[in-house]
């Protein structure tokens, strides 16, 4: 299965860039919308990353006063609501784009215009976002970015003490965005459902095609209640509506209720997309087929179910009812279990094989991990009792950082040192991809590890500054210190990127000796993926291929 | 744990005393103490779960590893095996039974919804970016220094004239937000006499990070005397005279009380007896005639964005104001 | 390549259109059950009037022609399944027009609330939820009578013929979904406070 025609992209090289350049600005292609979305949310996650850190570098000292309040409550209102919303949703959707049609077959996603559409609305979100660094009419003068937190409780959301234009940059950005989101999980939905080739029913599709079912599910569920609940606010701050107006008997929790039920799930929507990527890399570089694959699939659709029925974990002390708290704590510590099959199915998997630690499995193994630890500092915060001394300190900080960081960016950086070489034809540097992950790895256990102690010793989060007395100043001088690893990580890799264009190794179809169907394309495929139609028998088609003796159809 | 208990240094009743590191592990107050022990557990189990599972990923990681002298020959494929699967949940469903059951054993135990008989109320009203309290049995009201007797547990009434607050001094309970249009409830019952402090633990706008709480829990007779004093109306000096008829004549007086004078605006916190306390500005500052003349002149100037203005008056004027809050003992 | 396994093709009754159509009607569902859940929540809890029981009246005819708006879709849709051109064409405008219609009825419902009984969505939080979810419902009725002239317009240019049956049946999918969402506003907005037995 080869590229038949010499594709105009191979010779790029002597067209003129504003060609080039069209060509991705039209393009409807899920190859190219995926390698776009990946790289701009890589670029909003550098500026995110210097936002975080600005507050580190702030937050090393006490009564530190190298960025004053305002400043600061912006950062961290921009830097959360960037990484979820800009970050982790476009590199989710970019990776889904660009391998899921493949990994099933086809020609490309089931609406390839509405797939264009969606990139175009989630970046325009984005610099919608961004301009109200410069162009909104703040409450501190010309051009404030918002500042209510990225999740905008009300009432301070609201016009009386959110005055100018600085919150509704935080709802439009979002609101557009959103849409790109929603369409893309659409057309998750419909490409899985209906295009499959031939011979691969449900049960013969890659976990990665499961789980972003999972994922797009759980998005047409939950995105809606984010866009009304930010429409509702538009109407308040706009319309003088009273939705979340107290002072007219409007319910501030009223706001935490819907915003959470999006907004839990929505952490969900983050990292099972990294899940997948788990799911896919562990049994290539442990050379065994995923153990358990069916309860796999059971695990991730029924955390998709139990995430939508826990949001209310994070509002443990609004005051709400014993008996709610009481659910609430229980079906937290519920969804552990499933995510705990999952991640024992991961280690049964290299257990008893032969693991060939490159890269991109030595950020699984990391994942493994740091998961393992955010998902019991989990288990903490769901203890309701623990959770009224834990809830709203940097214990809930580094908790979910280990999740977002240790779980799902170990992830994507394993998920780009894999797919690179399948997108462009050329293999990172494993050196430098190893400089990455230790230099990382060391920055991100001394940051985060110790955040949680600053937690236990009663350190509230957003709080641009601490008293000299409290026992804090060391432990955040600590956390600080590690980020000049986190960025020498970063540099490291955008150092391997740039050095595969400059000193390229070629790395052909199956540099991985890999089993699923994107591996039997050319680097880069060529634009209609495969010249026929694939035909599987089991879900591992390259085993099949390779082990004509031993195929997996008689196993499954 | 004792590095993150901290020194617990007992304080003088009502004096500076040393501040101690807010540890939730350092309880002071029956809450605080329930929900530490039944952090310890939790933390426990976690902890035993993270050494068995840590442990599996190191011995796999280090024992199958692909060796150099490894050939190509694949490993056999073991596609699952439904009765480790079955054993692998089976435990995690049963600690999880565990745990809720634990859980809601604690849940009851902690929350209460009405005043216990005979409990000391206390009305906590969060404010952007400072705390107002009302002791109605005593009809007293005081700002941003709370102070509480041993020995009879005090039930607090949390309630918000803005935006959401969180009421959280560790040693003393968990948080609790204070959410306007809403009454919600926290109950604390000190062990001993000392200082312990919090903050408010919910992002209220520019100021939420100098929000600060500091309880002088006294004996009971301390705390009498303290009720007593508290109860008087201001003291009327006659040398501070014309700081008094500046404090009165400009806008002073709408936004603060002082009860005995014709000063009773309810925006700002009451200073009947603002020499009292220890510190200024909800915790900013400690509470002495430098600080004191800095606030006057320009209160940003320890709070960027708090809501009292500069009142723009001259040097001496604002000496002869501060004289006179200097005699609100 | 493949000797005793049978080879599944994937026919499938599912096309791109339906599932694409099913998955923005759940992500409609989900969007306007926020806006009831705050209507109900907020039920009784005006601080100040007009009160629902004063001002609403029962709206019958509206809901009537929405009602026979799907039933005149369900016509449209069969006719063009079977290759009759121009009793589709008059069936969609019989539902395009109901549905004007209704939102005629509409627009006169909220002439007299905002100028005669004083409701605006700043009046109370009545105001608020009653504005924010008939208008999203009328919106969407608004979106599905403007698709249909588009519908309307091709049709009389020739351009529809019954290979393009299943696009208009995705149509009359969605139609009938607003008409599902209307009937839940007609009994949580108008039954609840209007209904003596509620």
């Amino acid at each position: 299965m080869v590229a038949i025609d010499g594709s105009a992209e191979r010779h790029a090289s002597t067209r003129p860039w504003t060609d080039v350049l069209h060509d991705w600005v039209v393009t409807v292609d899920h190859k190219k919308l995926g390698i776009m979305y990946v790289t701009s949310g890589i670029v909003f996650f550098v500026i995110a990353g210097l936002e975080a850190v600005a507050m580190r570098v702030q937050l090393a000292a006490a009564n530190n006063d190298f960025l004053s309040p305002e400043v600061f409550n912006r950062l961290f209102t921009m830097h959360g609501t960037t990484m979820v919303f800009l970050v982790g949703m476009p590199i989710i959707t970019g990776f889904a784009n660009f391998v899921l049609p493949l990994m099933i077959g086809a020609r490309d996603m089931a609406f390839p215009r509405l797939n264009a559409w969606g990139f175009w609305m989630f970046l325009f979100g984005g610099l919608i976002l961004h301009f109200s660094y410069l162009g909104s009419m703040g409450l501190y003068g010309a051009g404030s970015a918002p500042d209510v937190g990225w999740f905008a409780y009300s009432p301070l959301a609201g016009k009386a003490f959110s005055r100018g234009n600085a919150t509704d940059y935080w709802v439009l950005g979002i609101l557009v965005s959103g849409f790109g989101s929603l369409s893309g999980a659409v057309n998750m939905i419909a490409t899985a459902f209906t295009m499959r080739c031939k011979g691969m029913t449900l049960r013969r599709m890659p976990l990665l095609v499961w789980m972003t079912l999972v994922v797009s599910f759980l998005m047409l569920l939950v995105l809606p209640p984010l866009t009304a609940a930010q429409v509702m606010l538009l109407f308040d701050r706009f319309l003088g509506a009273h939705f979340f107006d107290t002072q007219s008997g409007g319910d501030a929790v009223l706001w935490q209720h819907f915003f959470w039920f999006f907004g839990h799930p929505e952490v969900y929507i983050l990292v099972i997309p990294g899940f997948a990527y788990a799911s896919e890399i562990i049994p290539v570089f442990s050379r065994k087929v995923i153990f358990g694959y069916a309860v796999m699939v059971a695990a991730t659709v029924s955390i998709g179910f139990v995430a939508t029925a826990v949001w209310a974990h994070h509002m443990f002390t609004v005051g709400m009812g014993k008996g709610l708290n009481i659910w609430f704590a229980a079906m937290t510590m519920v969804v552990g279990i499933p995510t705990g099959i999952k991640l024992f199915n991961w280690l049964a998997t290299m257990y008893g094989g032969r693991i060939r630690f490159r890269t991109p499995m030595l950020f699984c193994t990391a994942f493994l991990a740091q998961f393992l630890i955010a998902g019991l500092t989990g288990i903490m915060l769901a203890a309701a009792p623990f959770n009224w001394q834990l809830s709203d300190s940097y214990f809930v900080v580094a908790h979910f950082h280990y999740v977002l960081i240790g779980g799902l960016l170990m992830t994507i950086f394993a998920a780009i040192y894999y797919w690179f070489p399948k997108m462009t034809g050329l293999m990172l540097s494993e050196t430098l991809g190893r400089w990455h992950f230790w230099v990382f790895i060391v920055g991100f256990q001394i940051s985060f590890a110790t955040m949680h102690i600053q937690g236990l010793l009663g350190m509230p989060r957003r709080i641009y500054t601490y008293p000299a007395d409290r026992g804090w100043e060391v432990w955040n001088f600590i956390t600080s210190a590690g980020v000049a690893f986190q960025v020498a990580g970063v540099v490291f890799l955008v150092l391997a990127i740039i050095q595969a264009f400059r000193r390229p190794q070629p790395a052909g179809d199956d540099p991985w000796d890999a089993w699923t169907l994107e591996w039997s394309t050319s680097s880069p495929p060529p634009a209609y993926n495969f010249a026929e139609e694939p035909e599987v028998h089991s879900r591992r088609p390259l085993w099949d291929l390779k082990h004509p003796e031993d195929p997996d159809w008689k196993y499954e | 744990m004792s590095l993150i208990a901290g020194a617990a240094a007992a304080a003088e009743p009502g004096g500076q005393g040393v501040v101690q590191v807010p540890s939730m592990f350092a309880a002071a107050s029956t809450p605080a103490g329930i929900i530490a022990d039944y952090s310890v557990l939790v933390f426990g189990i976690c902890a035993a779960i993270f050494v068995v599972v840590a442990g599996l990923i190191i011995v796999t990681v280090v024992r199958f590893r692909s060796r150099p002298g490894d050939d190509d020959r694949e490993p056999p494929q073991v596609y699952g095996s439904n009765q480790v699967e079955l054993a692998w949940t089976v435990v995690p469903v049963l600690i999880v039974i565990l745990l809720s059951l634990v859980t809601a054993r604690n849940i009851l135990a902690l929350q209460k919804d009405e005043r216990p008989e005979g409990w000391l109320p206390v009305t906590a009203i969060g404010h952007q970016w400072w705390w107002e309290f009302h002791y109605p049995e005593q009809g007293i009201t005081t700002a941003n220094e709370l102070h509480l007797p041993v020995g009879r547990p005090t039930f607090f009434d949390l309630e918000s004239q803005d935006v959401i607050h969180s009421f959280w001094v560790p040693q003393l309970s968990g948080k609790t937000d204070l959410i306007p249009n809403r009454t919600n409830h926290l109950w604390v019952d000190p062990f001993e006499p000392g200082v312990y402090v919090g903050q408010c633990a919910e992002y209220c706008g520019t100021q939420h990070a100098q929000m600060l709480l500091r309880v002088v829990v006294h004996t009971p007779r301390g705390f009498e005397s303290w009720l007593a004093h508290q109860r008087t109306e201001a003291v009327m000096s006659p040398g501070v005279a014309e700081g008094r008829r500046l404090f009165e004549s400009t806008a002073c007086v709408n936004c603060h009380t002082v009860r005995g004078t014709d000063a009773d605006g309810r925006f700002g916190p009451d200073l009947t007896h603002l020499m009292s306390r220890a510190t200024i500005g909800a915790g900013v500052a400690s509470n002495d005639r430098a600080h004191l003349l800095e606030w006057v002149t320009d209160p940003d100037h320890f709070k960027p964005g708090v809501r009292m203005p500069a009142m723009k008056l001259g040097v001496k004027q604002v000496e002869q104001v501060v004289d006179y809050l200097l005699t609100l003992k | 390549m493949s000797e005793a396994v049978a080879v599944e093709t994937q026919e499938s009754r599912w096309t791109r259109g339906k599932v694409g159509t099913l998955c923005l009607i759940m992500s409609e569902a989900s969007f306007f059950s926020i806006f009831i859940v705050a209507h109900l929540f907020y039920t009784g809890k005006s601080l100040n009037g007009p009160y629902p029981a004063e001002v609403l009246e029962w709206p019958w005819l509206a809901t009537a022609c929405l009602l026979s708006s799907s039933a005149s879709v369900v016509f449209a849709v069969k006719f063009l399944e079977k290759g009759s051109v121009p009793l589709f064409t008059a069936f969609l405008f019989i539902t395009a027009l109901l549905g004007s219609i209704f939102l005629g009825f509409t627009a006169v419902e909220w002439y007299g609330l905002i100028f005669d009984q004083g409701l605006t969505i700043g009046t109370n939080l009545f105001g608020t939820t009653f504005y924010s979810l008939v208008g999203f419902h009328a919106a969407h009725v608004t979106i599905g009578v403007l698709i249909m002239t588009l519908m309307l317009v091709l049709s009389l240019g020739g351009h529809v013929r019954a290979e393009h049956s299943e696009r208009v049946d995705m149509f009359s999918w969605y139609w009938h979904f607003v008409d599902i969402v209307w009937i839940l506003v007609f009994t949580v907005v108008y039954a609840i406070p209007l209904w003596p037995l509620f």
